[in-house]
């Protein structure tokens, strides 16, 4: 199985998370916005600057920005 | 006559738990729910208020209070911070937290997003946890409709063990029949049972071995399942929120220290620490809120979203996302700024028309010159600047904004912007504060 960072997910590629590195407050809001192990996700745009980008999880549109990507550690589907 | 400013709502803004009751008899139910559900809509809609409503999350930072009654019964409503979650990581959840809790509401009202319901399970499984008497509100029920998505209420009632009712929070009759249902919950006609989480086993053992104590000795104040919990979590600033509110501290109880030292043995033999054990219990939620999202949530049509996706698309693409921002706010500087000359002229012309009568009087009064200067030529004439050139961008302005707010582009403005503000050291929601300093700007500079 090859692991990535929810950073290598390109728009309209889908993954499943497979752990979260984030800590502290990072990590409780991902958390909360229902960012747990195995969580469908998908990628569904990339702001036009490069960044953040725009996932859909759990049937929310949510930005995150690469660097809090990096620390979402995924499967891609 | 029983109206004094309280009753009406002119202190109804309240910093802290105080409720002020028309009556002895009022009821106190709470309106909880995640952001941007139209918590506020049914808010205002039943108590006739109009607190101010808007699509930026936190609008309701403190608990506002209204008031309502139904053939039966009168309440004290408390819309409490719109939250995702009650694990109290930000203010607003701290707040929400602490009235579910410790403001003893007869009743508490979930409101829902009917088109992402799943995420909205997640609070409505945490406000279970604390308080019994639970009605759960799932509003935009005709937005859902025109997605195609469909929701079995009567089944996801018998999941949560709590009466759920769809709305439409615009219309008066979904309201008049949630508040059916608060009757009823409120006077034990309706008996709840609300469904308790099962976690991990390890965690239930720990549990288990403090709360029959809890519950012998603190039951009838809080719940002891999520007392034993929140004792287990460490969660400092809540216990000494919660020895306030009981009025004992409950860490040095004596019976209780040898059956929690148990307890945490328990949990350090499977290797859970406090932030273990949390990500442990928010794990549990959220996937006991997609277990029963996928049993009671039928999607008909599965690109329910792509009309919408397709509009996030061509707003936030490379290619038109910036030039079709970059025409919007431009449309709307241009409309604020030639839009306000007119009314600008008029006003101005007036005022100062009234300044000359006002001349004209002081000269007739004969009054001396230094107090015509002070009065007329210093503060009226300043007065008379200022609202002329300041009134009409801000009324142009603010109600466009509240156009777009709406709409739901502001925050798109946000998403295409966050990188350049993020070199900063801030964030893309701040362009809009960018946006609201340039008008000010522009209306303090006279032409």
């Amino acid at each position: 199985m090859n692991m990535n960072s929810l950073n290598d997910i390109n728009p309209g590629e889908s993954a499943i998370v497979n752990a979260l590195l984030s800590t502290g407050s990072m990590r409780r809001r991902l958390l909360d916005i229902g960012l747990v192990e195995n969580t469908d996700i998908e990628c569904i745009g990339r702001s036009p600057g490069g960044d953040p980008t725009a996932f859909l999880i759990r049937g929310a549109v949510i930005a995150i920005r690469s660097e809090d990507c990096e620390n979402i550690i995924v499967t891609r589907k | 006559m029983g109206l004094t400013n309280s009753s009406i709502g002119l202190n109804a803004v309240d910093f802290g738990l105080e409720i002020n009751k028309q009556s002895p008899n009022d009821k106190i139910i709470a309106l909880a729910g995640n952001p941007n559900v139209g918590k506020s809509t049914v808010f205002n809609g039943l108590t006739g208020m109009k607190q101010h409503t808007g699509n930026w999350p936190g609008k309701t930072v403190t608990n506002a209070q209204g008031y309502c009654s139904t053939k039966n019964q009168s309440y004290v409503l408390v819309d409490i911070p719109g939250t995702y979650s009650l694990m109290a990581h930000s203010a607003e959840e701290e707040v929400a937290r602490n009235f579910i809790c410790f403001g003893n509401p007869d009743a508490v009202v979930v409101v829902c997003d009917a088109t992402c319901l799943e995420r909205n399970l997640n609070l409505v499984l945490q406000t279970m946890e604390i308080s019994k008497n639970v009605v759960v509100c799932i509003n935009l029920m005709d937005e859902a409709r025109r997605k195609n998505i469909k929701i079995d209420v009567d089944k996801l009632s018998k999941h949560l063990g709590v009466p759920v009712i769809g709305a439409i929070a615009r219309k008066k009759k979904s309201l008049s029949a949630l508040m059916d249902i608060v009757d009823k919950v409120t006077d034990g006609t309706i008996h709840c049972s609300p469904l308790s989480i099962q976690y991990a086993e390890e965690i239930e053992e720990a549990i288990s071995a403090i709360e029959p104590i809890l519950n012998e000795k603190y039951g009838k104040l809080l719940n002891s399942r999520w007392l034993s919990l929140k004792l287990l979590e460490q969660d400092e600033p809540l216990m000494k929120e919660i020895d306030a509110y009981l009025g004992v501290s409950v860490l040095e109880d004596s019976q209780l220290i040898a059956d929690l030292e148990n307890a945490k043995n328990i949990l350090e033999r499977s290797k859970l620490n406090p932030d273990k054990l949390k990500d442990k219990i928010v794990t549990s939620l959220v996937t006991s809120a997609e277990k029963i999202s996928k049993d009671t949530v039928y999607y008909e049509n599965q690109n329910y979203n792509s009309t919408d996706r397709n509009i996030d698309r061509i707003l936030t693409s490379k290619t038109t996302g910036y030039p079709i921002m970059l025409a919007l706010l431009a449309l709307v500087f241009w409309l604020t700024i030639t839009g306000s000359n007119y009314p600008s002229q008029l006003i101005s012309s007036f005022l100062f028309q009234v300044q000359d009568y006002l001349t004209a009087f002081f000269q007739f009064m004969n009054a001396p010159a230094w107090l015509h200067g002070i009065l007329v030529l210093g503060v009226y004439r300043v007065l008379a600047w200022v609202v002329s050139v300041m009134l009409p961008p801000m009324a142009i302005f603010f109600p466009l904004f509240t156009l777009l707010e709406d709409a739901g582009y502001l925050p798109r403005v946000a998403y295409n912007l966050d990188k350049t503000f993020k070199r900063c050291n801030a964030c893309g929601k701040q362009a809009l504060t960018m946006c609201m300093v340039y008008m000010n700007l522009h209306a303090k500079t006279p032409y």
